[in-house]
């Protein structure tokens, strides 16, 4: 006596399986999308920048002709804006990361210090925007400075920056620690010499990480009011100055048809830092990450 | 006699030293959680700063405009010399028209490939694909506004003729794009963390992989997946560059998706761009739009928030 019959089941299994085949390529597929997404966007901005890009371009001011427009000043206040969001951000991030690890005990007030930096973190940058400009720029009188555009970025990678700086300093096991108290050394000897020698490589990964992002945000700057066509170099914390972003911005906002070149050339420099700064990143965590 | 008399002053000297030393030791280790703590604060003060410096300009903009004008109006044209209109609608309008356009197109892409690293890949291809998402999602976005700009319109062009040149379409498909990444990792880190008992029970009656996907893995994951939309969602929202290069500034009340359109966002950068001096009315009005953006992304991130923890299933 047969209870099933073949020939039903085959029929049934064959066409499950079959639909099984189709969905894994259209999942396949779907991935695809974003990498070839990606490779039309590098490939487009390397054909329209790669002409303009040269050692003229780097060294020029801004200009209103296309022929002659250069990126000098904004890259050169790219770097001022990082030499103040590198250090702020890092010693704030980090000295967070550290309090909320190893000191805070569990109460309601580091609870909600936990539940806002977990919405800081969403909150658009352009919102970071009006806080600079409200607070830095105007109550602080900086005025449309390095410093206060530097303050305002900092603030909004901090979120980004405490939380990997959590993570590193999560994953030194506690024998570290005890090992450290046991031989008769105080917390904060534990800490500075024991905790974060170890979580230095994953907080510097994090950190990078979280400066190339800031290198790349544009919105606050346009709150601020960063001004795009500057014909000198800052030469301290309280001057004027332009970055990489606005310059694109600028460029790419412009009708004729030359600036879109110029924005694309603008575009491969902006992309060269971050690509510098993400192998930096990436060296760092295969280089001296340990596992426990 | 005479060099066990030395050991005991220097030891005493020593002990001085130590005592000395202690005393710096106690106020470091004093001093240190404070100082820790104070940093922390900077966070708190950042939120207490961005919430009052909205509310008091915002306040002030209410001052000369009505707040019901504000929330229901339907025309917002602040530049009309005479009688300038301040009503949300359209920013709003415009705001949404993109973050939908740019859900329709991130949510089926980025659940599709989570799915497919998460239940079909390998572990090199996954090593491989992973590293290529981490870098769409570091893309600066003022890169994917050019690429609306100058790609993505004048392609859409060539298939739908009566596209503008500044549209809704465009700049929501990069936004889109730019969000997807964010939903495929997360999605996946939801996926993931499904156990592989689950899978293999399902398999062992006969399951393919496709119904273990759909069936078992998505239904467990769903919390984490729909929390990864929401947030993206809330991304989309805030989006500032691709929407302002692509997008236009035309503040309109409609469902069209072809014409140039004005989202919040755009809307600041437009008035930080030009030249409305401090104090006008225009000035103050960049801060009740910030403020409405800023009510707007909040309420999605606790959505996404409560999401994730109130229907997470624990295994």
């Amino acid at each position: 006596m047969r209870y099933m019959d073949d020939s039903v089941v085959m029929k049934r299994m064959t066409k499950r399986i079959t639909f099984n085949k189709v969905w894994k390529t259209l999942f396949f597929l779907a991935t695809t999308f974003a990498l070839v997404m990606l490779a039309i966007l590098l490939y487009r901005i390397v054909t329209q920048g790669i002409d303009y890009l040269n050692f003229d371009f780097l060294t020029n001011f801004a200009s209103r002709f296309a022929d002659k427009a250069g990126i000098k000043a904004a890259l050169v206040g790219s770097l001022w804006l990082m030499g103040v969001v590198a250090p702020v951000s890092i010693i704030l991030g980090v000295g967070t990361a550290i309090y909320l690890e190893e000191y805070a005990k569990k109460n309601r007030l580091n609870d909600f210090i936990r539940m806002n930096i977990s919405n800081l973190a969403g909150v658009p940058s352009i919102v970071f925007g009006l806080l600079g400009l409200t607070i830095f720029v105007r109550m602080m009188e900086l005025g449309k400075s390095i410093l206060a555009a530097g303050f305002t970025m900092s603030l909004l990678i901090l979120p980004v920056i405490i939380v990997a700086a959590q993570e590193a300093i999560r994953a030194v096991p506690s024998e570290q620690r005890e090992a450290s108290y046991g031989m008769g050394a105080t917390k904060w000897q534990t800490i500075l010499r024991v905790v974060l020698p170890a979580a230095i490589p994953g907080i510097l990964t994090g950190s990078i990480l979280a400066l190339s992002r800031a290198i790349g945000e544009t919105a606050p700057l346009v709150v601020i009011g960063i001004p795009v066509i500057l014909q000198f170099l800052p030469d301290n914390l309280l001057s004027q100055f332009t970055a990489l972003p606005m310059q694109i911005y600028d460029w790419a906002k412009r009708p004729q048809e030359a600036f879109q070149y110029v924005a694309a050339a603008g575009i491969l420099v902006l992309m060269t830092v971050l690509l510098l700064m993400n192998s930096i990143a990436i060296f760092i965590r295969n280089k001296f990450q340990k596992r426990y | 006699m005479v060099s066990q008399k030395e050991n005991k002053t220097t030891s005493v000297q020593q002990l001085i030293a130590n005592s000395r030393n202690q005393k710096t030791k106690k106020i470091v280790e004093k001093a240190m959680p404070a100082l820790l703590f104070s940093a922390a604060l900077i966070s708190i003060l950042t939120t207490f700063g961005i919430v009052f410096t909205l509310i008091f300009e915002t306040f002030e903009f209410f001052k000369r405009v009505s707040i019901t004008d504000f929330l229901f109006g339907t025309q917002w044209l602040p530049f009309s010399g005479k009688e300038p209109l301040f009503g949300i609608l359209p920013l709003i309008a415009g705001t949404l028209k993109v973050t939908l356009i740019a859900v329709v197109v991130a949510v089926p892409f980025g659940i599709a490939s989570a799915i497919y690293l998460s239940e079909y890949a390998n572990e090199k291809t996954r090593r491989t694909v992973k590293p290529i998402l981490e870098v769409l999602a570091g893309v600066p976005t003022i890169v994917y506004g050019f690429f609306a700009l100058t790609f993505v319109t004048p392609m859409l062009q060539q298939i739908i003729p009566g596209l503008k040149l500044f549209n809704a379409l465009s700049p929501g498909i990069v936004v889109g794009i730019m969000i997807l990444p964010m939903i495929t990792s997360l999605s996946e880190d939801a996926m993931s963390s499904v156990p592989n008992s689950m899978r293999e029970g399902a398999l062992a009656l006969g399951a393919t992989k496709f119904e273990v996907a759909i069936k078992v893995v998505l239904p467990a994951a769903l919390s984490g997946i729909i929390a990864s939309v929401v947030l993206a969602i809330s991304r989309a929202i805030g989006e500032t560059m691709i929407v302002s290069l692509a997008g236009g500034s035309t503040p309109k009340f409609d469902l069209d998706v072809t014409d140039s359109i004005q989202t919040m966002t755009a809307y600041i950068v437009q008035v930080s761009t030009g030249d409305a001096g401090y104090g006008t009315t225009i000035y103050y009005s960049i801060y009740s739009v910030g403020f409405t953006l800023f009510i707007f992304t909040l309420v999605m991130n606790l959505l996404a928030h409560y999401i994730s923890k109130r229907f997470r299933e624990v295994y």
